[in-house]
C-alpha cells in the first residue's frame, strides 16, 4: 500500500475542513461529523467491494444498512416476556409453516411433469400455502402487538451488549444478500440495479409495517451504548480530576467560586467530547479491520480474479471462472459490510427509525462517495466517504449562509428571500448531483485513481 | 342472489377497476417514456421519476398562477391548461440533460452502466431543483368538479346498496392517455421521423448507413419521453397529489411495466402498465365485503381478507419484474434483450 501525494493532500484537506468546522462552529460538532464520516467510509468500502472489485451496480445499500440497524434492536433490547407468552409460539409456528410451505412448493415444482397443468397447480399450491400461513401468522402478530403497544408491542431482542449487533448486522445483511443474489444476480447490470433498488424499498416497507419485529414506525429508542453515558462521567470523580488536570492552566488563576463553576462547565463539555471520541475509536477500529481485510483480498489471487471478471466477463468465463458464483460472493461480502455500517450508525444514534431510511441518503450518496473517491481503490473510497459526507453536511449551512448573503439586499421579510432561506436544505442533492457529474466527466477514475498494472 | 352479484361487481368496479384504469394509464405513459429511452438510447434512465416530478412541478406552479388570474376550464381542472407549459419545461430539461451530460458518454461509447450512473447524477439535480423550488411536501392542485358521478347519486340512480364513484380526474386521465397513445402510435407508424426512430432502435448501424441523423432521433426521443413524463406526472398529481418522493418511488412500477411489456415495445409498455397496476390493486384490495356478497353467511371471513397490506405494493411490481426477467426476459411482446 502506497500513500500517494494526492491521498496525502486529500487527507490534509479533510483535516483542515474538520478543523474549520471545529473552530468556526464547535468541536463537538466536528467530532460528530467525523464519526459519521467514519461510518460513511465503511459504507463506501461496501460499495467499492461490489462495484470497484466486481462491477456490480447495487443501489440497494439502504436496505442492507437497515437490516444492520434491525440487528441492533434484536440483539441489544431486552426480550418482552409478555409478548413472547402472548404470541411467541404462534409466530414461531407460523414461520416454521412458512418454511414447510416453501419446501412443499419447491418439491412440487421438481416432481410435477412439465405440462400445461404445472403452472396453475403450482400457483394454487402457493396461494393455499400463503393463506394457511397467514391464518397462523395474523393472530400471533395481533397478540404480540397488543402487549403494551405504547411501550413495547414487539418481541424485544436478546438483551446482549450492543457491540455484538455489529457482527450480527453483517450476518443479517449477508443472509439477505444470499437470498437476493440467487434471484437477481445473473441479470444484466441495469436490471440488477433496478432489482436492488426495488429490494431495498421492500426491506424498508417490511421494517415500517411489521410492528412485532421492531415496532415499525413507532421506532425503538433508548438502545444500549458501547461507551459510557455523559451523566455517569460527570459524576465520576476520576473523570473530574482528569479534566481539572487537563485544564489546569486555565483554571489556575480563578477565584474559588468561579473555579468551581468553570470546572463544572468544562466537565460537561469534556464528557460529551469524550463519549464521541470513544465512538470514534470504535469506528476507526472497525474501519481499519475492514480496510485491511479488503486490501488483502484485493491483492490476493481472488482479487485479481475479480478484476479480471470486472474488466472482461466473457473472457473470464471462457477461462473457466464461475462468474455468477463469484459475483454472488462479492455481493454477499459487500452487503455484509453495509450491514455492519448500518448497525454502527444506529448504535451511534441510539435509536432505530425505519422512516429515516431514504434512498438518496443511503444508497445513492454512498455511490457518489465511491465514484468521486476513486472506484476500485479502497483508499479512494474511504477518502470519498469522508469528503462527501462533509460536503453533504456542510452544504446546508454554507448554502444558507450564501443565500443569506446574496439576498440580504432584498430586506427582511421579502417573500423570495424567506422561501430561499427555507429551501436551503435542498441545496444538498443539487450540489451532490453536480459534483457527481463533474467528476464523472472530467476525472472518471475519481480523485484517487485505482492503481493499475502490477 | 342477483342483487348480491351486482353489488359485488359494483364494489369491485368502485375500488379496483376505476382507480386501476386511471393508475394503469399513468403507469403506461411513464413506461412508454422509459421504454423509448431504453430502446433508442440503450440505457435505463433512473432520472425518469424525477423528470416526471419536474414537469408536474411546473404544471402545479402554472396552475396556481392561472388560478390567481382567475383562468380556468370550468368543470375540468386548470392543470390541463397548464399541461403545455409543463411539457415544454420537461422537454427543455431533458434536452439540456442530454446536451450537457448524456451526449458525451454516447460519443465516447461508454458502457450502458456509465450512462445509468450519469442518470443518477441528473436525478439528484432534478430532485434538488424540485425540492428547492416547491419543497418536499404534498401539494394539491386539482380543482373543477371533483366527481362525474358520486357514490350517493349512483345509489339513488340504480337503487343498489353499493355506490360507484368516478372522479373527473380518473376519467380525464384515461381520456388523455388514450389520445396521447393514439397520437404516439400514429407518429411512430406513419410519419417519416417515427419510422426513422424505429429503425434506429432496431438496428443502429443500418439506420446510420441509411442516412438517418442520430442527433435528431435522440433529440426527438427525449422530447417525446419528457412530454409523456410531464403528462403522466400531471395526471397522477391531479388524481392523487403531488409529492416529489412519491414520483421517485413510481420508478419501480414504471420500469416493471416497461420490462414486462418488452423493452422498446410501446404496445408492451401499455400492456405492462395495466398488468402492474391491476396486480397491485387486486393483491392489496381487502375482499371482506366482496366475499360478504359472494359467499353464504357461514363462510364469511373474519379478517379483512387482504392478501397483502397496501404498504407492500412495491413488492408486487418487484415480484412481477423478477418473474418476467427470470422466465421471459424479452417481455410479453418479445422486446429486445439488452
Amino acid at each position: 500500500m502506497t500513500v500517494s501525494r494526492r491521498t496525502l493532500f486529500a487527507w490534509l484537506a479533510i483535516a483542515a475542513a474538520l478543523a474549520v468546522v471545529g473552530a468556526g462552529q464547535s468541536w463537538s460538532l466536528a467530532l460528530s461529523i467525523a464519526n459519521l464520516c467514519l461510518i460513511s467510509a465503511v459504507m463506501a468500502l461496501s460499495v467499492n467491494i461490489q462495484w470497484g472489485y466486481a462491477g456490480l451496480f447495487n443501489v440497494g445499500i439502504m436496505g442492507f444498512a437497515a437490516l444492520g440497524g434491525l440487528a441492533t434492536v434484536l440483539v441489544s433490547k431486552p426480550p418482552v416476556p409478555d409478548a413472547w407468552a402472548a404470541g411467541g409460539t404462534g409466530l414461531l409456528g407460523a414461520l416454521l409453516a412458512a418454511a414447510a410451505a416453501v419446501a412443499l412448493t419447491a418439491g412440487l415444482a421438481r416432481l410435477l411433469p412439465r405440462n400445461r397443468w404445472r403452472a396453475p397447480l403450482l400457483a394454487v399450491c402457493l396461494v393455499a400455502c400463503y393463506l394457511a400461513v397467514r391464518a397462523l401468522f395474523d393472530p400471533a402478530v395481533d397478540a404480540i402487538e397488543a402487549v403494551e403497544p405504547a411501550k413495547t408491542g414487539y418481541l424485544g431482542g436478546l438483551g446482549l451488549p450492543i457491540l455484538f449487533s455489529w457482527a450480527v448486522g453483517g450476518l443479517f445483511a449477508a443472509a439477505a444478500a444470499w437470498v437476493i443474489g440467487r434471484i437477481a444476480l445473473g441479470l444484466r447490470s441495469d436490471y440488477f440495479a433496478i432489482a436492488t433498488l426495488g429490494i431495498a424499498e421492500i426491506i424498508i416497507a417490511v421494517l415500517k409495517n411489521e410492528d412485532w419485529l421492531a415496532r415499525g414506525v413507532k421506532n425503538v429508542t433508548g438502545l444500549g451504548r458501547p461507551v459510557p453515558y455523559e451523566v455517569d462521567l460527570q459524576r465520576d470523580p476520576d473523570f473530574i480530576d482528569r479534566v481539572a488536570w487537563l485544564y489546569g492552566s486555565t483554571l489556575e488563576g480563578l477565584a474559588d467560586d468561579a473555579r468551581v463553576a468553570a470546572l463544572r462547565d468544562l466537565v460537561v463539555q469534556s464528557s460529551g467530547l469524550f463519549v464521541k471520541l470513544c465512538y470514534a475509536g470504535l469506528f476507526v477500529a472497525v474501519l481499519a479491520v475492514i480496510f485491511w481485510l479488503s486490501e488483502r483480498a484485493l491483492r490476493s489471487p481472488w482479487g485479481r480474479m475479480m478484476h479480471a471478471i470486472r474488466d472482461n466477463e466473457t473472457a473470464a468465463g471462457a477461462m473457466g471462472k464461475d462468474v455468477t458464483r463469484l459475483h454472488r460472493q462479492v455481493f454477499i461480502l459487500g452487503s455484509a459490510v453495509a450491514g455492519i455500517a448500518g448497525a454502527m450508525l444506529v448504535t451511534l444514534d441510539g435509536q432505530f427509525t425505519p422512516a429515516s431510511y431514504v434512498p438518496l441518503r443511503f444508497s445513492f450518496l454512498v455511490w457518489v462517495m465511491v465514484i468521486i473517491g476513486g472506484s476500485g481503490n479502497n483508499q479512494g473510497a474511504v477518502i470519498g466517504g469522508f469528503l462527501i459526507w462533509l460536503v453533504w453536511i456542510e452544504a446546508e449551512p454554507v448554502g444558507l449562509w450564501l443565500i443569506d448573503a446574496l439576498t440580504a439586499g432584498l430586506g427582511e421579510g421579502h417573500g423570495l428571500r424567506e422561501h430561499l432561506l427555507e429551501a436551503a436544505a435542498h441545496t444538498r442533492p443539487l450540489v451532490m448531483g453536480l459534483t457527481l457529474l463533474v467528476v464523472m466527466r472530467f476525472a472518471p477514475r475519481g480523485l484517487v485513481p485505482e492503481h493499475r498494472g502490477r | 342472489m342477483l342483487p348480491d352479484l351486482l353489488h359485488a361487481i359494483v364494489l369491485l368496479g368502485n375500488y379496483v377497476v376505476v382507480p386501476g384504469l386511471a393508475y394503469a394509464s399513468q403507469l403506461a405513459l411513464g413506461a412508454l417514456g422509459i421504454t423509448l429511452v431504453f430502446g433508442i438510447l440503450r440505457f435505463a434512465n433512473l432520472a425518469h421519476g424525477d423528470l416526471m416530478a419536474f414537469g408536474t412541478m411546473v404544471a402545479v406552479l402554472v396552475t396556481w398562477q392561472f388560478q390567481a388570474w382567475g383562468l380556468g376550464l370550468g368543470p375540468l381542472p386548470t392543470g390541463l391548461l397548464a399541461l403545455p407549459v409543463a411539457i415544454l419545461a420537461a422537454s427543455a430539461a431533458a434536452l439540456a440533460a442530454d446536451r450537457l451530460v448524456f451526449r458525451y458518454y454516447r460519443r465516447v461509447r461508454s458502457a450502458p452502466i456509465v450512462l445509468v450512473m450519469a442518470s443518477v447524477g441528473v436525478m439528484f439535480i432534478l430532485n434538488g431543483i424540485v425540492r428547492f423550488i416547491i419543497g418536499p411536501n404534498d401539494q394539491s392542485f386539482s380543482d373543477g368538479a371533483r366527481f362525474i358521478i358520486k357514490a350517493r347519486e349512483f345509489r339513488q340512480l340504480t337503487g343498489l346498496e353499493e355506490g360507484l364513484a368516478i372522479k373527473t380526474t380518473q376519467c380525464l386521465t384515461v381520456a388523455v392517455a388514450v389520445m396521447v397513445v393514439a397520437a404516439l402510435f400514429w407518429f411512430l407508424q406513419r410519419t417519416r421521423t417515427g419510422k426513422s426512430m424505429r429503425a434506429y432502435s432496431d438496428n443502429e448501424d443500418l439506420a446510420l448507413l441509411s442516412g438517418i441523423n442520430p442527433d435528431r432521433v435522440v433529440a426527438i426521443t427525449w422530447v417525446i419521453a419528457a412530454s409523456l413524463a410531464a403528462i403522466a406526472g400531471t395526471l397522477y398529481g391531479l388524481d392523487k397529489s403531488f409529492k416529489p418522493f412519491t414520483y421517485f418511488q413510481l420508478l419501480l412500477p414504471m420500469f416493471a411495466a416497461a420490462i414486462v411489456g418488452g423493452i422498446g415495445q410501446p404496445l408492451g409498455a401499455i400492456a405492462g402498465g395495466f398488468i402492474v397496476a391491476f396486480s397491485e390493486l387486486t393483491v392489496t384490495y381487502a375482499y371482506k365485503k366482496f366475499l360478504h356478497y359472494m359467499l353464504p353467511e357461514a363462510w364469511e371471513p373474519a379478517g379483512l381478507a387482504q392478501l397483502l397490506s397496501t404498504d407492500y405494493k412495491f413488492a408486487v411490481s418487484f415480484v412481477i419484474l423478477v418473474l418476467v426477467l427470470l422466465f421471459r426476459p424479452t417481455g410479453l411482446f418479445r422486446g429486445r434483450l439488452l
